[in-house]
């Protein structure tokens, strides 16, 4: 994926750029400005973190190891993508977590058997899938309608969708867990294809194209100048409304296939699916060189933001460090990583 | 729209440069009316501007000039009467494109994205594209090179945005709106936050652009630049139009005339000075230096004494007052105030000390918009509003009711945000705050950038008031109008005090020491 980034020049933001007019740094002949490298800020401690790891213990880099750290952050890896577009846009979406829980637990009520557990048994297993994405397109449209069409606060807004839906799936599932999926459910978070794990697969196809989007397509830097500076986005005749929309929809969109990716690897839906996620996913977009005041920061970057997140947290387990531990540990963390980025990217962080 | 009006010439004369205007006027807006609920806008306004000619657009604020720029540029419908450009009628309103062909607006508020480059910002939503669909980033940089170096405007096109000066931005969003194909460029306030230097180079551009056959609508609170820049001049007031004539028609006394509906002010009487050499000093700055801004700066402010700090921008003037107020800290010499030492880079410090200020950009650091007038006015008083941190409201509406008297702003209470208030009157209210306390030393850093006429008379007359009761006062501008009521000017170039000028000067006399040019070689 890194090819992607670096193969074609500079013109993404970046926070460290320098005075204007003066002749900018840059590396390989002019080809790559030094402010281009803010998004590979990251990928030194990555591999900080790889020799430690490796240090702690020579299991970390064999194969299995890495596929099982990419496997378990490729659920929530799906939700940093969806709140990276929509944290662009300056906007927030905290009931992503919900959806991801709420998304499967619809379709698994739906289609699991009467009898056992709380299903309804109404619809045979095939639609488990569609009614699963069906219902992540439903929360986004109600999201954008509350957000765009009636201008109200959307942190607001999605803090009161985050306790609705995650009321909603404990109201169905009685608070228990869904089991006995259909296969179809199963089937994206068991696969292997190539010998990888099909939930990885889908989410580095879904960030390359992430990448590719928002730098290469008119829609993808729309996505920048609506939340740089929303009223020039208007005057260059860019349809705000409509983005916003498509933004939106498609991060709930995200967020339900985030949730089917997981329920099929642990073949069941609780209600507690995906209750937290959402402080990491701030965490990593904003590790990941995202700024909370939109328009800045990069697909990619984002990406190191959460794959650093569970590299550590992946050394940690192997290091014997107690579990309890480890949520104490995730804070510092990011406090760290904070810290680092503005001494490094040397701007405040607003 | 006949009441009031007073017709000079009922089709504006050809300016006789040899820029003989051709054609069917670039753009002719006749009969406009616009509300706003109950407040009428534009009552009846009309405007031509004919091909070629730099026209400008004058009036106080509430005049309407905002409205009708609004209404020129497609942003807002009018209620009744009609917009030509070139002899045809105006598009609809949806059409964007056609729009934009037409005409274009740099406005006081950018309208560039500040955390994408220079280039993407030229080219925003009308990328190049590669065969496969996607965005050529190599030919958005060529074609932003290419315009800009078209229009000579020397900017880096993968530079951020944000990073740019007002000035380059400037002639940023002038470049794209010429990449557009319009050929009228409606500058709204341009040289607002611009310094001397400046805004003679934005003047050469308008000049040289004229030449290529652009046409430029000019609005401006400053009346000499109109007649610096200028071949017809409009005047609104009150929603309608006033007059429209040739500048060189229409000698100053009788734009102000124009623009007030009161015959001007006679030239403002010589004050007397009101140093106190009694007292002690308001303020002694001794042997004061910091990196790269300034260096063994050294002077006094006495008592009743008014000081101005004259400079062009980077001349280290607006960071020397910055100091002085503890916005900043030296490197090395000391600050006093009214006889104490506030702790340096302390901006509790100096205002403990006796200091109040207006600092250099109201937006920016004078005042919370959403927050109310009384809120905003008694911001570095709380002390007075009530004890142990408790403020009184009660308290604090008769201090601001006091405030909004002394100053004259113009509001309905107290309780207004200061964002509704206009540009004049919200700097009456950073000019309150800085009052608040009965500063011994008042700081101010361009006063009346942004100011229409009459607030920025009234806010210099506030300022002899306040250093009659003994205040020292410090003026750090380049705007002659507000050095004019100064005891005396300490010029600054490149970081050093390099002249001290008395009372009585002549304005190219100040203007060369600021340019460090001397005129005597």
């Amino acid at each position: 994926m890194s090819e992607t980034v670096l193969a074609d020049t500079s013109d993404a933001p970046a926070p460290d750029a320098t005075a204007p007019t003066a002749k900018r740094p840059a590396l390989l002949g002019g080809r790559i400005p030094l402010a281009r490298l803010r998004d590979l800020a990251l990928v030194p401690a990555i591999v900080v973190i790889a020799v430690v790891g490796q240090i702690v213990n020579p299991i970390f880099l064999q194969a299995d190891n890495l596929i099982n750290v990419l496997q378990t952050m490729s659920e929530i890896a799906l939700l940093v993508l969806a709140q990276t577009m929509v944290l662009i846009v300056k906007k927030m979406d905290l009931s992503l977590e919900s959806t991801m829980g709420l998304a499967p637990g619809v379709a698994a009520w739906l289609v699991v058997p009467a009898g056992t557990g709380h299903g309804l048994g109404l619809l045979p297993g095939a639609w488990a899938v569609p009614v699963t994405l069906l219902v992540g397109v439903l929360v986004g449209v109600l999201n954008a309608l509350l957000i765009i069409r009636f201008g109200l606060n959307g942190f607001i807004v999605t803090l009161g969708m985050l306790i609705v839906l995650r009321g909603i799936l404990t109201g169905i599932s009685g608070g228990q867990t869904f089991f006995q999926l259909p296969q179809s459910m199963l089937y994206p978070g068991t696969a292997e294809w190539a010998g990888v794990p099909a939930s990885i697969w889908i989410c580095l196809i879904l960030f390359a194209v992430a990448v590719v989007v928002l730098g290469w397509t008119s829609f993808g830097r729309s996505l920048y100048a609506i939340g740089g500076n929303v009223d020039a986005a208007k005057a260059a005749g860019i349809r705000t409304d409509r983005v916003l929309w498509i933004v939106i929809v498609t991060g709930s969109l995200l967020a339900a296939l985030a949730g089917l990716l997981l329920s099929g690897r642990l073949a069941s839906v609780a209600s507690a699916q995906g209750n937290g996620y959402i402080f990491t996913v701030f965490a990593a977009a904003v590790i990941g060189g995202i700024s909370l005041n939109g328009g800045k920061g990069t697909m990619f970057g984002a990406f190191t933001g959460i794959l650093l997140l569970f590299m550590i947290q992946n050394v940690l387990t192997l290091a014997g460090v107690p579990a309890q531990w480890i949520g104490a540990l995730n804070g510092l963390i990011i406090l760290v990583a904070l810290t680092i980025s503005r001494i490094t990217g040397g701007k405040v962080q607003e | 729209m006949t009441d009031g009006e007073r017709e000079l010439s009922s089709a504006p004369a050809p300016a006789d440069d040899g820029r003989v205007p051709s054609g069917p006027p670039v753009v002719e807006a006749t009969g406009i009316v616009k509300r706003f609920g109950p407040t009428v806008a534009l009552n009846g306004a009309r405007i031509t501007v004919r091909p070629g000619e730099t026209h400008a657009l004058v009036g106080r604020n509430g005049a309407g000039k905002s409205t009708l720029v609004s209404v020129l540029t497609g942003l807002q419908a009018p209620d009744a009467g009609t917009v030509t450009f070139g002899g045809r009628p105006a598009p609809r309103l949806t059409d964007r494109d056609a729009w934009r062909q037409s005409v274009a607006c740099v406005y006081q508020k950018s309208t560039i994205i500040p955390t994408l480059t220079v280039a993407e910002n030229l080219f925003l939503n009308r990328h190049d594209r590669t065969p496969t669909r996607l965005i050529s980033w190599q030919g958005v940089r060529h074609r932003a090179q290419d315009l800009l170096s078209t229009w000579s405007v020397n900017v880096d096109p993968q530079t951020l945005a944000g990073d740019l000066t007002v000035e380059q931005r400037q002639f940023v969003e002038i470049a794209r709106a010429l990449s557009f194909g319009a050929r009228f460029i409606i500058l709204d306030e341009p040289t607002a936050q611009l310094d001397g230097a400046a805004i003679n180079r934005l003047f050469d551009r308008i000049r040289d652009l004229q030449q290529q056959g652009v046409t430029f609508l000019f609005i401006s609170h400053h009346l000499q630049e109109v007649y610096e820049i200028c071949d017809t001049v409009t005047v609104f007031r009150d929603a309608r139009h006033i007059v429209t004539a040739p500048v060189a028609d229409l000698p100053r006394t009788e734009l102000v005339a124009a623009m007030t509906g009161e015959a001007a002010a006679a030239l403002r009487e010589q004050r007397v000075s009101s140093l106190d050499s009694n007292v002690r000093a308001a303020l002694s700055v001794r042997s004061l230096s910091s990196d790269g801004a300034y260096r063994d700066v050294t002077f006094q402010v006495g008592a009743g004494e008014i000081v101005g700090l004259a400079g062009a921008a980077g001349s280290g003037r607006t960071e020397l007052a910055e100091t002085v107020v503890g916005l900043r800290a030296a490197d090395q010499g000391e600050v006093e105030i009214a006889g104490k030492r506030p702790r340096p880079g302390s901006v509790p410090g100096a205002l403990a000390a006796g200091a109040g200020f207006v600092p250099q950009d109201r937006h920016h650091q004078g005042f919370v918009p959403d927050m109310s007038i009384a809120d905003n006015a008694t911001l570095s008083v709380p002390r007075r509003l009530g004890r142990h941190g408790f403020i009184s409201g009660r308290r604090r509406d008769r201090l601001a009711d006091g405030m909004i008297e002394n100053l004259a702003i113009k509001t309905p209470g107290p309780e207004l945000p200061v964002s509704g208030l206009s540009g004049g009157n919200q700097q009456k209210v950073v000019m309150a705050r800085a009052l608040a306390d009965d500063p011994r030393l008042l700081v101010l850093i361009n006063p009346t950038a942004g100011v229409d006429v009459r607030s920025k008379e009234f806010l210099l007359g506030k300022v002899e008031e306040t250093a009659e009761t003994g205040t020292g006062v410090l003026i750090a501008s380049d705007e002659l109008d507000d050095l004019r009521m100064c005891d005396r000017i300490l010029v600054m170039f490149q970081g050093r005090v390099t002249t001290e000028i008395a009372r009585g000067w002549h304005d190219h006399d100040l203007v060369a020491a600021m340019e460090g040019v001397d005129l005597d070689v």
